[in-house]
C-alpha cells in the first residue's frame, strides 16, 4: 500500500497536503476574523456600558449636610412662612456650625458649601410644617456641586490650587464638617422627584419622565388602534390591486424615513399651521405615533400571518362572517404578537430624540408637567440638554439619566420577550 | 371642556349600545327571528355615535384656535393695525393673548384689554358650542338608531361596512403621512426658493446661514449652498460604513456558519441590545469617550485631530450600524436554500469555501440591500452628529477635520426661534427635502432589491 494516493494516518491526499493546508488556513482566517468582528462589537458595547456606569453611578447619591439648626423666628415669620429670609437662614446654619471648629474669615464663601437651592428646601420644610419656627430641628440640605464632587472623591485634591475649583481653605473647612459627621451621601431620590434645574446638585428627571410618559401614552392611544386597523385591512381585506401595493410600499418606506424629517413635518403642520403648543408632550406623542405606526403595522401583519388558515376555515365553515372570523378568532390569537411588536415600537419611540428637539421639547422647564399639554421635556431630550451643560456635575447626571432611560428600555423589551415566551404557541 | 365633550360622546355611545341591544333582545323574546345578532344592533348605535362625533371634535379642536384668532383680529380696531408690519402684528396678538392669560406687563392700551376680554369670551363660547353640538347630535343619533332596531334590519352588514370603512381610512393614514411630509417640505422649500435662487442652493459651495439682523447690515448676507453640508454628510457616512460593513458582514458570516448554537444564543441578543440603544446615548458616548480618545491618540502620533472630528461621529455611528447590517446579512444568508451549501460541501469544499464562494454570492443581493438601508440610515442619523460633529461647513473630505452634516444643520437652524418668514429657518426645510429625497431613493432601491431577492428563493 506504499503508493496509496492518500496518507492513511491523516486522510489527506499526498502531494495535495500544502494545498489543503492552505485552504484550511483560509477558512481559519475567515473564522478568526469573524470572531474578532464579534469581539470588537462586544468590546464596544462593554466600553459603552462601563463608561456610562463609571461616570453615572456617582449621581445616584447626593452629598447632604445633615445638621441641627434653629429656625430663627427673626428671619422667618411663623404667620407668613412663605416670605422668610431663607437665604440668611441657610447662611447662618453653616457659619454657626463651622465657627465651632475653625475660624471663619469669609461667610460668603462658606455658604457656597450649600447648594444655591438649599434655601428653597428649607422654605418647603417650614411651609409644610410652620410650628418648627423657633425650634431646633434636624435639617438635611444638599451641598453644592463642587463639594459634592469633592466628597465623592471626583475632585482631585493633588492638582495645584489655582487649577482647582475649590481653594485649600475651602477644602479644609469642608473636611472639618466631614470630620464632625455632618456630611453624608444618601441615595439621591431628588434625581427622580425633582424637575430640571440649573444647579446639577438638585436637578432631577421627574419632568422628563412624566413628559416621556405623556408622550408615549399619546403615541400609544393614537398608533395602536390605527396601526392594528390598517394592518387588518391590508392583511385580511385589501383586494390585491395596485392601490394596496402602493399603500404597502408606502408603509415600508415610511418606516425608513429619517426621524428628523418627521420632526420637520410636525413643526410645519402641527405647530406652524394648526397652532398647537410648542414643547407639549401631546404634540411629541402625535409625532412619535406617526413614526411608530409603520412598526406596529408590520408587526401586526406578521402576527396575523402566523395564525394558521385552518382557524379561519373552521370559523367560516360554521357560518361566521369574514368580520366575525377576524375579530372573533384571528385577532385574539394574534394579540400576543401584536402586543410584543407594539411594545418594541414604543421602546424605540421612547429613545427618539431628533423630532422632539424640533418641536421644542428641549426647553428649560423647572416644573414637572401636570398634563399632556403642559410644557415638558422628555428623557432623551433631557439627556441632550444635560450633555450640553458646562457644569461638571451634569456629566454624571447625564450618564445617570442615560442609565435610567436604558433601564426603562430594558424593562419594556423584557416585557415584550416575556409576552412572546408566555403566549408563543406552535400550531 | 374638551374632556366633557368626549365624556358625553362615550356616554351616549354606551347608552345607545345598551338600549339597542335590549330592544333587539326584547324583539327576539317576543318570538321573532332577528336577522342580525342582538349585539350587532348595539354596535350599530355605538359606532354611529362615535365615528362622526370623534371626527367632529377633532376637527373642531384643530380649527378652533385659527377661527378664534380670525374672529379676534376682525374685532380689533382697524386704525391700530393699519401700519403694523407682520412681526409687530404678531407681537400685538401675542400680547393680547398673554393679557388674557392674566400676565399683564406695564399699562396696555384700552383696545388691547378689550381684545383680551373678547378673546376669553370667544374661547369660552367656542367650548360651549362644542359641548352643545355634541350633546344634541349624540341624542339625535341615539334616537334615530334606536328606531332602526327591527327584526329584519341588517345590522351586521351595516356594522361590518362601518368597520371596513374605519380600517380602510386607518390604512390611508400612512399615505396621508407621506403626503403630509412631501407637501410640508415642498411648500416651505418653495417659500425658501422665493428668497434664495434655486441654483445658489443646489450648486453653491458656501454654507453660512445668516440673515441680516438690521436692514442696512450688508456683511451678514448669508450663503445657502448645500454642497459642503452634503459633502460633510458623505464623509461621516463613509467613515461609518467603513467600520460597519466589514464588522457587520464578518460577524454575520461567523454567526451563520461557524458559531456554536450556545454562542449564537448569547451574541444575537447582545447585538439586539446594541441596536436598541437610543442614538442620543451614542452621541453622548462619542463626546465623552471616543472624541477625547481619538484626540489624545492623534496627539501621541503627532497628528492634529479636530475636537469634533468626523472620525468620532462616523466611528460611533458605524458601531451603531453593526447590528443592523449583521442581522440583515444573517437573514439573507439563512434564506439561501440549504441544499446549495450541502452541495458545495459534498463536492469537497471547506465550510469557509462554501460560505465565501456559494452562500455569500447567492445572498449578495439581500446583503447589498441591507447595506444600502444602512447607508440611508447613516445619512439620516441625527443625534450622534448633532452632539459629536461640527457646525461649520467646509469643503473637505478629510475625516480628521470637523465637518457638519445635513441633519446637524436642520436641528441647529430650528432649535430656538422659529419664525417662518426668513431664509435661515426655511433653508432647514430645503435641506430636509433634499435629505428626504436622497434617503427615499436609496430606500426604494434597497427595498426593491431585498424584495426581488426574497421572491427568487421563495
Amino acid at each position: 500500500m506504499a503508493d496509496a494516493p492518500f496518507d492513511l494516518g491523516t486522510g489527506a491526499f499526498k502531494g495535495e497536503n500544502s494545498h489543503l493546508r492552505r485552504r484550511k488556513r483560509r477558512q481559519m482566517i475567515l473564522q478568526g476574523s469573524g470572531m474578532v468582528a464579534i469581539g470588537l462589537a462586544g468590546l464596544m458595547l462593554f466600553i459603552l456600558i462601563s463608561s456610562l456606569v463609571s461616570t453615572g453611578y456617582s449621581a445616584f447619591t447626593q452629598t447632604h449636610l445633615v445638621i441641627e439648626a434653629r429656625i430663627d423666628p427673626a428671619l422667618v415669620d411663623p404667620e407668613n412662612p412663605q416670605d422668610g429670609n431663607y437665604q440668611q437662614l441657610a447662611r447662618d446654619i453653616v457659619t454657626t456650625r463651622v465657627s465651632d471648629g475653625v475660624e471663619v474669615d469669609n461667610a460668603e464663601r462658606l455658604t457656597a458649601i450649600l447648594s444655591n437651592r438649599a434655601q428653597f428646601t428649607l422654605r418647603d420644610m417650614v411651609v409644610a410644617n410652620p410650628e418648627i419656627v423657633g425650634q431646633t430641628v434636624d435639617v438635611k440640605l444638599p451641598v453644592a456641586d463642587n463639594y459634592d464632587q469633592l466628597y465623592k472623591g471626583l475632585l482631585d485634591r493633588t492638582t495645584p490650587e489655582q487649577l482647582r475649583r475649590l481653594s485649600d481653605r475651602e477644602i479644609e473647612i469642608f473636611d472639618e464638617l466631614v470630620d464632625s459627621g455632618y456630611v453624608s451621601a444618601p441615595f439621591n431620590w431628588a434625581l427622580f422627584t425633582n424637575a430640571d434645574s440649573r444647579f446639577p446638585e438638585v436637578a432631577g428627571l421627574k419632568g422628563a419622565i412624566l413628559g416621556s410618559f405623556y408622550a408615549l401614552m399619546t403615541c400609544f392611544i393614537l398608533a395602536f388602534p390605527v396601526g392594528i386597523g390598517a394592518a387588518i385591512y391590508l392583511e385580511e381585506f385589501a383586494p390585491k390591486n395596485r392601490v394596496s401595493d402602493f399603500i404597502e410600499v408606502n408603509i415600508n418606506n415610511l418606516a425608513a424615513v429619517p426621524s428628523v424629517v418627521f420632526g420637520l413635518l410636525a413643526l410645519a403642520v402641527f405647530i406652524n399651521w394648526f397652532g398647537l403648543p410648542r414643547s407639549a408632550p401631546f404634540v411629541g406623542g402625535m409625532t412619535l405615533a406617526l413614526m411608530t405606526m409603520p412598526t406596529i403595522i408590520i408587526a401586526t401583519r406578521a402576527a396575523l400571518k402566523a395564525v394558521p388558515p385552518s382557524i379561519r376555515e373552521a370559523a367560516l365553515g360554521v357560518g361566521a362572517s369574514k368580520h366575525q372570523v377576524v375579530f372573533g378568532h384571528v385577532l385574539p390569537l394574534a394579540m400576543p404578537g401584536i402586543l410584543t411588536g407594539t411594545i418594541i415600537g414604543l421602546a424605540q419611540a421612547l429613545g427618539e430624540t431628533a423630532p422632539l428637539l424640533l418641536i421644542g421639547m428641549n426647553a428649560f422647564i423647572t416644573s414637572a408637567p401636570t398634563g399632556p399639554f403642559d410644557n415638558a421635556t422628555a428623557l432623551p431630550t433631557q439627556i441632550f440638554i444635560w450633555a450640553d451643560s458646562p457644569e461638571r456635575g451634569f456629566v454624571s447626571r447625564t450618564s445617570a439619566a442615560i442609565l435610567v432611560l436604558l433601564g426603562f428600555l430594558v424593562t419594556m423589551n423584557g416585557l415584550a420577550i416575556y409576552l412572546r415566551r408566555k403566549f408563543e404557541r406552535s400550531w | 371642556m374638551t374632556g366633557l365633550a368626549f365624556l358625553l360622546m362615550f356616554a351616549a355611545a354606551i347608552f345607545g349600545y345598551i338600549i339597542n341591544r335590549r330592544a333587539a333582545v326584547a324583539i327576539r323574546n317576543d318570538g321573532h327571528r332577528l336577522h342580525s345578532l342582538d349585539y350587532f344592533h348595539g354596535y350599530h348605535s355605538l359606532l354611529s355615535v362615535i365615528v362622526p362625533l370623534f371626527i367632529f371634535i377633532c376637527l373642531f379642536l384643530l380649527f378652533k384656535p385659527l377661527a378664534v384668532d380670525a374672529l379676534l383680529v376682525a374685532s380689533l380696531p382697524e386704525s391700530e393695525l393699519v401700519n403694523l408690519s407682520s412681526g409687530q402684528f404678531q407681537l400685538v396678538i401675542s400680547e393680547i393673548k398673554s393679557i388674557s392669560g392674566g400676565r399683564v406687563f406695564g399699562q396696555p392700551e384700552e383696545w388691547k384689554l378689550a381684545g383680551a376680554a373678547r378673546l376669553l369670551f370667544l374661547r369660552e363660547a367656542a367650548d360651549w358650542v362644542l359641548v352643545g353640538v355634541v350633546a344634541v347630535a349624540a341624542a339625535l343619533i341615539v334616537w334615530t338608531r334606536r328606531r332602526t332596531v327591527t327584526a329584519d334590519f341588517r345590522a351586521r352588514q351595516r356594522v361590518e361596512k362601518i368597520t371596513f370603512g374605519i380600517m380602510l381610512s386607518f390604512s390611508i393614514v400612512a399615505i396621508l403621512t407621506t403626503a403630509g411630509i412631501i407637501f410640508a417640505l415642498v411648500f416651505e422649500t418653495s417659500r425658501f426658493f422665493a428668497m434664495v435662487p434655486i441654483q445658489d442652493f443646489l450648486f453653491g459651495t458656501q454654507w453660512e446661514p445668516q440673515i441680516p439682523i438690521r436692514e442696512e447690515q450688508i456683511a451678514a448676507e448669508g450663503a445657502f449652498g448645500w454642497l459642503p453640508v452634503f459633502l460633510g454628510t458623505l464623509v461621516v457616512t463613509v467613515v461609518a460604513m467603513f467600520i460597519a460593513t466589514p464588522i457587520g458582514l464578518l460577524s454575520a458570516i461567523y454567526l451563520n456558519e461557524f458559531a456554536p448554537k450556545w454562542f449564537r444564543g448569547i451574541v444575537k441578543p447582545l447585538l439586539e441590545i446594541l441596536a436598541g440603544v437610543p442614538t442620543v446615548v451614542y452621541g453622548f458616548f462619542a463626546i465623552l469617550v471616543v472624541a477625547p480618545a481619538l484626540r489624545s491618540f492623534g496627539a501621541s502620533i503627532g497628528v492634529d485631530v479636530a475636537p469634533n472630528t468626523a472620525l468620532a461621529a462616523g466611528g460611533v455611528m458605524g458601531f451603531m450600524l453593526i447590528p443592523f447590517i449583521s442581522s440583515f446579512a444573517d437573514d439573507a444568508l439563512s434564506a439561501v436554500p440549504r441544499n446549495l451549501r450541502d452541495g458545495a460541501l459534498s463536492l469537497g469544499a471547506t465550510r469557509g469555501e462554501a460560505m465565501l464562494q456559494v452562500l455569500f454570492p447567492a445572498a449578495l443581493p439581500g446583503i447589498v440591500g441591507g447595506v444600502l438601508l444602512a447607508v440611508s440610515r447613516a445619512i439620516g442619523e441625527t443625534m450622534i452628529v448633532v452632539m459629536a460633529a461640527g457646525l461649520i461647513a467646509k469643503m473637505t473630505i478629510n475625516p480628521l477635520d470637523s465637518v457638519t452634516t445635513v441633519t446637524v444643520q436642520i436641528v441647529t437652524l430650528l432649535i430656538g426661534d422659529t419664525a417662518f418668514d426668513n431664509p435661515k429657518t426655511l433653508s432647514a426645510f430645503a435641506l430636509g427635502l433634499m435629505l428626504f429625497l436622497v434617503t427615499l431613493i436609496i430606500n426604494v432601491f434597497a427595498l426593491r432589491i431585498v424584495r426581488k431577492y426574497r421572491e427568487a428563493y421563495d
